[in-house]
């Protein structure tokens, strides 16, 4: 009976181990997967039990925090939502996070280690880490003009420091209030339900995360190329062009909207937006160094590059063409397709001496105490083209808005040069065309800094197809940005 | 019963080592079992230990309280003074009536208890608008210790129980049959409500079941273990005699527990059983037979039940629910819980094991401790589980060296009870073994639970307290080779 007694307690000891080890496996072994598991709702409970940290538009904080006190705690909320969504994105209990709210997100929910001067007496005590602060470069003052004369219409607006990269505004409209999706409950699935399925794609951040072509706008880095690469040595010299021009190796005849384009010169095939001009000078430029000058410029960058850091979409520019090919993608139309920030950043290359500076959205970030832990140094990307190429286009483009297609963009006492874009598009392009305009402004003559760049898309299904336009639609609305900005 | 050697050391028995000490070091001298030596009376280490007790319960109160509310909680003391009462009635019962006791299983029964209390509390804050748990197992808990004192005083010896054992027969059956007559509640009849009261009759059975097999195998163990009955395949059986009634009771059991659907008692009935059997005729077939039939129990239930197939799938695949869309389960959130409290916990208050929902306080209460105390804390849990263990079965080997087999195998019986118990629930709600509904001893709510338990400490008590004491006359005799 001891034997037993014995086999019995030792059983005992054996199930005790069996226990001990089982909980060991689910605790520290298997722990993490546990925790990252969708189906755990702890993440989502930790990650709004403090109120969030906030995003900054100069001095003052553009969101806020709703105790709710359920569940998940603490809601996100929003002043001037719809004016600052393409910057602040939402921050969603049921529908994830975009904008500088999902890029930010460590820092704006707690997570990130710069906020913890400890890290590892938090991972014992578990206890919050209050969150910190984001600040961007935003000009309240521009952000809202931009906004404003958007008036509704579909389109986009980016504004540059060429100096530095500061994005000042970036506007995409139609736009949405994203405290309508902050919570996870009824109202927010059919408030999310009725964004996502509305065609005017209100959630869609048009001057980061969508793509156009760009049309003549793009005649910027074309003209760019042909100087670069030694194509045009003069830009006041006929380029012997005949007008129709017939693309290389193809039947296709290219005709322009306005004339005297025949045999123009660069400067003032530029100031025309003469299609003949810039189609026959990519072709001579060629594929390669099309592609190589785009790059330059931004295109085809990578991710690391697009990183504001809210993730912007890459603009393209075709590499691999035939000669008629690049004649149709020098005027950016074909397989070229830019973000309003690529367009901006180019108008921004040329206004600072071709030096491309990497666009930032993010000023610094602070920690909960209001001490600054991280700041954004302004950055060369790279050089888009020689000072001398950067000068005869600038030259070029303030003739394009003193006595070519840009005259609305003109502002009394500023040296403002821009370029225009009508891109056509849709089957046969029978769509309503996307107008452009690309600009930049300097108040303090022709040999200063520029103070601002800026680039304006507007879509508008509802405009008569006249007045969709380059100079027409967008040049006025870059006019009062640039405007607001020398003030 | 083998003969006691006279030699055998006294310190063998030191009441100094946890279970795995104290396991290794007899398993080496497996045929020279130490007869217990007289003990010392304990009181004043019982006393010092139960102080621990009502200090670590009572920090554990004050700590849920900071956590929820940043305050030390306003009713504090009456939580201590209730738990100090209980403690001082149970202690100066068992200085009273069993002197001698082991100092040990009081406070750990305190101990339990109190934290259980705490949890519970915990839980009960989660969820404002539910009725609170808490209050009513503080008033079973008392109940249970009153039962404690009534157990104490009126049995003087545990001897005398063995002549109650065709009666605790009688009496576990009626109580096993009670809830067939009663409404099912989730699933299981296992229910009996009177008035208000809710009660789980089957819990009560347990220890009378154990005290009628103790009983019932203590007599006739001689017939059991000499068998001159039919051989099957070399394996000697008793007498069909003898073996029919336990046999009868046994199955009687299983065909009430299965039509009631409670899994987790037919599995502790059935190892009760087993074990029992084992320890009574020292007989290893009857391990084997007991596990082919548990074997082959389990195998039918899984497969014609649907309710238990339900539970094995689930086991199998605790996060299915998850990946197709419907829903995170009851055992993926007590996964999900214990995960989250990694090795030291979330600290009591801070954890959200309410996300388990429906019986968080009962069946995954301890999903609750090892989300909030962390492996560390489950870890010191699950050893005062086995510590408390470790010394029923010390009092079955100081019993079986007195040439007690009745309280030998009550010993055994109780601390299978136990071991079994918290194994069960243990392991499944840790997803070691396909999720049974089992009361977690001391620490789940449940009243019938609570005041069953607090019995088996009274006759644990009374077993310790007779393996330890002094035996002044009979020791020269009985210590004979």
């Amino acid at each position: 009976m001891i034997r037993c007694t014995r086999h019995t307690a030792a059983f005992s000891l054996l199930l005790l181990l069996a226990l001990l080890a089982g909980a060991g496996r689910v605790q520290v072994v298997q722990s993490a997967s546990y925790d990252d598991n969708p189906g755990n709702r702890r993440t989502q409970i930790a990650r709004w039990s403090q109120p969030r940290g906030d995003i900054y538009i100069g001095d003052r904080k553009v969101t806020g925090s709703t105790d709710t006190r359920q569940d998940l705690r603490y809601e996100r909320s929003y002043t001037a939502g719809d004016l600052y969504a393409p910057v602040t994105g939402h921050a969603s209990q049921g529908y994830g996070a975009t904008g500088l709210e999902s890029a930010e997100d460590d820092l704006l929910s707690g997570a990130d280690d710069r906020l913890a001067p400890f890290p590892f007496w938090h991972e014992i005590t578990r206890s919050l880490r209050p969150p910190g602060d984001v600040h961007t470069t935003i000009d309240r003052d521009l952000q809202r003009i931009a906004y404003d004369r958007l008036a509704g219409r579909k389109g986009a607006v980016v504004a540059l420091q060429p100096r530095t990269g500061r994005i000042l505004a970036l506007v995409s409209t139609p736009s949405y209030d994203p405290q309508q999706l902050s919570s996870n409950g009824r109202d927010t699935t059919a408030a999310w339900r009725r964004l996502t399925r509305d065609d005017d794609q209100p959630l869609l951040n048009r001057a980061i995360r969508q793509t156009y072509p760009p049309g003549s706008a793009f005649k910027v880095v074309t003209a760019a190329a042909a100087l670069e690469n030694g194509v045009v040595g003069d830009i006041d010299a006929p380029t012997r062009t005949p007008s129709p021009y017939r693309l290389t190796g193809s039947n296709t005849l290219l005709r322009n909207a306005s004339g005297g384009c025949a045999d123009a010169s660069l400067r003032d095939a530029f100031a025309a937006s003469c299609n003949t001009v810039f189609a026959k000078l990519g072709a001579e430029v060629g594929g390669e160094a099309m592609a190589a000058t785009a790059r330059a410029f931004g295109f085809n960058a990578g991710e690391d590059e697009l990183r504001l850091p809210s993730p912007a979409l890459p603009s393209v520019f075709a590499t691999r063409q035939d000669a008629a090919q690049v004649s149709l993608s020098a005027i950016g139309q074909y397989e070229t397709r830019a973000t309003p920030l690529q367009m901006a950043e180019v108008a921004a290359a040329v206004a600072n001496g071709g030096q491309r500076m990497r666009p930032y959205l993010v000023e610094r970030v602070t920690d909960g105490d209001g001490d600054t832990v991280g700041v954004t140094r302004p950055e060369v990307a790279g050089s888009a083209m020689r000072p001398m190429t950067a000068q005869l286009l600038q030259q070029m483009m303030v003739d394009v808005v003193e006595r070519g297609t840009g005259k609305r963009a003109a502002i009394k006492g500023a040296v403002v040069g821009g370029k225009t874009g009508t891109a056509q598009h849709g089957v046969e392009n029978s769509a309503i065309p996307y107008a452009w305009f690309i600009s930049w402004a300097k108040s303090g003559g022709a040999a200063s800094a520029a103070d601002v760049a800026v680039a304006v898309v507007v879509e508008d299904a509802e405009a008569h197809r006249a007045d969709v336009s380059g100079g027409g639609s967008a040049a006025p609305i870059a006019r009062e940005v640039m405007k607001a900005a020398l003030d | 019963m083998t003969a006691v050697p006279a030699e055998a050391a006294p310190g063998a028995a030191s009441n100094a080592a946890a279970a795995a000490a104290d396991e290794a070091r007899t398993r080496r001298r497996i045929d020279t079992p130490p007869p217990a030596p007289p003990q010392p009376r304990r009181g004043g280490s019982q006393a010092l230990l139960l102080a621990g007790a009502i200090a670590v319960s009572v920090y554990g109160y004050i700590n849920t309280g900071l956590a929820l509310d940043g305050s030390v909680p306003g009713d504090t003391l009456r939580y201590a003074g209730g738990l100090a009462a209980l403690a001082l009635i149970g202690h100066l019962a068992v200085r009273l009536r069993a002197p001698c006791a082991d100092p040990v299983l009081l406070p750990i029964a305190v101990l339990l208890n109190g934290l259980g209390l705490v949890l519970i509390h915990r839980l009960d804050r989660d969820a404002p608008t539910a009725q609170p748990g808490a209050p009513a197992q503080l008033l079973w808990s008392a109940v249970g210790v009153g039962l404690f004192v009534a157990v104490l005083a009126a049995v003087r010896e545990h001897q005398l129980l063995q002549r109650y054992g065709q009666r605790c027969a009688v009496a576990a059956l009626v109580l096993m049959i009670a809830p067939i007559f009663f409404p099912a509640v989730n699933g299981a009849r296992i229910w009996v409500r009177i008035g208000g009261l809710s009660l789980q009759p089957g819990e009560f059975a347990k220890v009378l079941l154990a005290v009628f097999f103790a009983a019932y195998l203590a007599a006739n163990r001689e017939a059991l273990t000499y068998s001159g009955g039919h051989r099957i395949r070399g394996l000697a059986l008793p007498p069909r005699s003898v073996l029919g009634p336990i046999v009868a009771v046994w199955a009687v059991c299983l065909g009430i527990l299965l039509l009631e659907r409670d899994l987790g008692a037919s599995l502790l009935f059935f190892g009760l059983f087993v074990a029992m059997l084992y320890v009574a005729t020292n007989r290893p077939g009857w391990l084997a037979v007991g596990l082919l039939l548990a074997a082959l129990g389990a195998f039918a239930m899984a497969t014609v039940v649907p309710h238990v197939r339900d539970r094995v799938d689930g086991w199998l695949a605790p996060l299915a629910g998850i990946e197709e869309g419907a829903g995170t389960g009851q055992l993926a959130q007590s996964l999900f819980s214990f995960a989250s409290g990694g090795l030291l916990g979330t600290g009591l208050g801070r954890g959200e094991s309410e996300l388990i929902g429906f019986a968080g306080k009962s069946d995954f209460i301890l999903a609750t401790a090892g989300e909030e105390l962390g492996l560390s804390g489950l870890t010191a849990l699950l050893l005062l589980y086995a510590l408390f263990v470790s010394r029923g079965y010390r009092a079955a080997l100081g019993l079986a060296a007195r040439n007690d087999d009745f309280g030998a195998l009550l010993a055994v019986g109780l601390s299978v009870i136990v071991t079994l118990q918290a194994f069960v629930i243990s392991a499944g709600v840790l997803g070691l073994i396909p999720l049974t509904g089992m009361v977690m001893p001391f620490l789940a709510q449940g009243g019938s639970s609570v005041v069953t338990n607090w019995v088996i400490v009274a006759l644990l008590i009374h077993l310790t307290h007779a393996a330890r004491k002094p035996t002044p006359a009979a020791a020269p005799a009985e210590s004979a080779p």
